[in-house]
């Protein structure tokens, strides 16, 4: 899994029937010290995550396993809002 | 899941054939403020997408959950088509 935070998210009115309902948000991923750490991502959310939370991410199928038993067709996936974290 | 443009489409007539009658387009992934970034891929349309709009591709294995592509050999799906981005400016 990957820490991201949310900045911001998109409008899909024609989808894919299985992603009815899913909220869809865009992700930075960050390094543990807060540095964008690659591209920007479109994931979905399962934990009511918001734009400018900090969140970590699934990446792969799994990320539709939250749906089950829907097989939303989703490769990236919200799965947990971040308090804090440390380091060392 | 990714952000992209279509830019065109792929004829195939020979192919496996489970991707028979799948539409095949070219799309150009990008970022949020709509720069491109990264290579070309092709992508079987599942949502009738056209050339010049964006859409939500998903990729891997996650790409044979959308609608029709159970068991198909692919490995991205449009399956949206994106109507509005909105960031929160950093």
């Amino acid at each position: 899994m990957h820490l991201a935070r949310v900045i911001g998210d998109v409008v899909v009115t024609r989808k894919d029937e299985n992603l009815t309902g899913l909220k869809l948000l865009i992700l930075q991923p960050l390094t543990p010290g807060r540095e964008p750490a690659g591209r920007t991502l479109v994931a979905v959310d399962s934990v009511g995550a918001g734009v400018g939370e900090e969140v970590f991410f699934v990446r792969g199928k799994e990320a539709s396993f939250p749906f089950y038993p829907v097989e939303a067709p989703v490769d990236a996936g919200i799965v947990g809002i971040v308090d804090h974290w440390t380091i060392g | 899941m990714l952000l992209a443009k279509v830019v065109g489409t792929v004829v195939a007539t020979r192919k496996d054939p489970r991707l028979v009658s799948s539409k095949l387009l070219i799309a150009r992934p990008m970022d949020p403020r709509g720069k491109a970034e990264g290579s070309y891929l092709v992508a079987v349309d599942t949502v009738d997408a056209g050339v010049g709009e964006t859409v939500l591709i998903v990729s891997g294995s996650s790409a044979r959950m959308a609608s029709g592509l159970k068991d198909c050999p692919v490995d991205a799906a449009i399956v949206g088509i994106i109507d509005n981005i909105e960031l929160q400016e950093s």
